[in-house]
């Protein structure tokens, strides 16, 4: 794999350890970290200062029976819950919130593809696919738009983003993000905020579409 | 080491020593989520559960107990509160050495002595902002804000920790 770049900002890797970031980041956040040992190792330390905190915090009376029920019940059976494990470009949490059955894509026009994974009012997380070469639609943010490029790569005003680079985008940032020529460029990509598309899709059409 | 005693033996005294230690402390933390009692009971008995039969998964090489345990206690909190399962990362695709290396498991102990010390150092106002931040008090205009943490002296220990995770994830992908 090449060299990634860009990572996770610290603030929402302890967001995603503390399990505070909505779902639709939670899911790229996971993503990244399957693919970058980088950030794996640094979510792990903030585990460790989690633990540390745990360790110090103070003890409160639980009811009588309760370790009684809970040795009662280490015998019982372990439901079954799908293992779910990478599949091509699409790491193993991408997988599990397509519960293993690939993407279904939608086409945008102009070869865009999109696959929504979820939507809801915390915020949607999305497969975009970008033929190389293309420009992905002009759009500006009405929040916090994370996108993890999972294959092909793409670059902005910001820099070139490779596989498993992640690009973090703020509500200021108004950008035009080009696929690199060579094969589709496969992102996943969330957001807190309806994204507005501004040359693609007239503005009324958008809650049709869900972009 | 009971939760070694767990993973390899499946031994119930050993996890009932855990669970001594940890629930009380668990139901604290999930109190502070706003849990009523009951719930928090609820979530502290799914958690320890997942203790048990996750337990082939705890690797005392990278990770104290309580660092296992924090994160897996986050989990069951956000999937019971919301309802859906949280996502999580690929898992490493390697077995857990049967005979850790006693070296590398002092090392985790020794820095975790040191990062609560360093904890113990804080001023009761960082110490709020940081238990907040981890243990889920973190509001969303907060986790947008590009301002930081005030991390503050624990920082340099994180740091260190990273270093000696890092190796050891390499070292796992070149085996
Ligand atoms: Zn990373």
């Amino acid at each position: 794999m090449t060299q990634i770049v860009h990572h996770v900002p610290e603030r929402l890797l302890v967001a995603y350890a503390a399990g505070t970031l909505p779902q639709a980041f939670s899911l790229v956040v996971a993503a990244h970290v399957s693919m970058c040992d980088e950030c794996r190792a640094a979510l792990e330390a903030h585990q460790a200062v989690g633990g540390a905190l745990l360790e110090d915090e103070p003890l409160i009376n639980l009811s009588g029976d309760m370790k009684a029920d809970l040795m009662a019940r280490l015998d019982d059976a372990v439901p079954d819950e799908p293992v779910y494990r990478r599949d091509g470009p699409f790491p193993a949490p991408v997988v599990a919130a397509m519960k293993g059955r690939g993407p279904r894509w939608t086409k945008l026009g102009g070869g865009v593809k999109q696959s929504i994974l979820s939507a809801d009012a915390t915020g949607s997380v999305r497969l975009l696919s970008i033929p190389g070469g293309q420009a992905v639609p002009d759009h500006t943010h009405g929040g916090l738009e994370l996108t993890l490029v999972l294959q092909g790569a793409f670059a902005d005003e910001t820099g070139r983003f490779g596989a498993g680079d992640l690009e973090v985008a703020n509500d200021d940032l108004e950008h035009k993000p080009i696929a690199e020529p060579g094969p589709d460029c496969i992102c996943l990509a969330a957001t807190d905020a309806p994204l507005r598309f501004r040359a693609l899709v007239p503005r009324l059409l958008q809650p049709l579409f869900r972009i | 080491m009971w939760m070694l005693a767990v993973r390899d033996n499946r031994d119930r005294v050993a996890f009932g020593r855990l669970f001594d230690h940890f629930a009380p402390r668990l139901k604290a933390v999930v109190l502070r989520s706003g849990s009523g009692d009951g719930q928090a009971e609820e979530i502290v008995q799914e958690v320890m559960l997942t203790v048990w039969r996750k337990a082939a998964q705890f690797d005392p090489e990278r990770a104290q107990v309580s660092s296992w345990i924090y994160q897996i206690a986050r989990n069951r909190q956000i999937d019971v509160l919301r309802k859906e399962n949280r996502p999580v990362p690929e898992e490493l695709g390697y077995e857990a050495e049967a005979e850790p290396d006693a070296s590398r498991v002092v090392a985790v102990e020794q820095e975790s002595g040191k990062l609560r010390a360093a904890l113990g150092a804080l001023t009761p106002e960082q110490r709020m902002v940081i238990e907040k931040a981890y243990f889920g008090e973190m509001t969303h205009q907060d986790i947008r804000d590009d301002t930081g943490l005030p991390l503050g002296t624990i920082k340099s220990r994180i740091r260190l920790g990273l270093e000696r995770l890092r190796h050891e994830l390499k070292g796992l992908r070149d085996e």
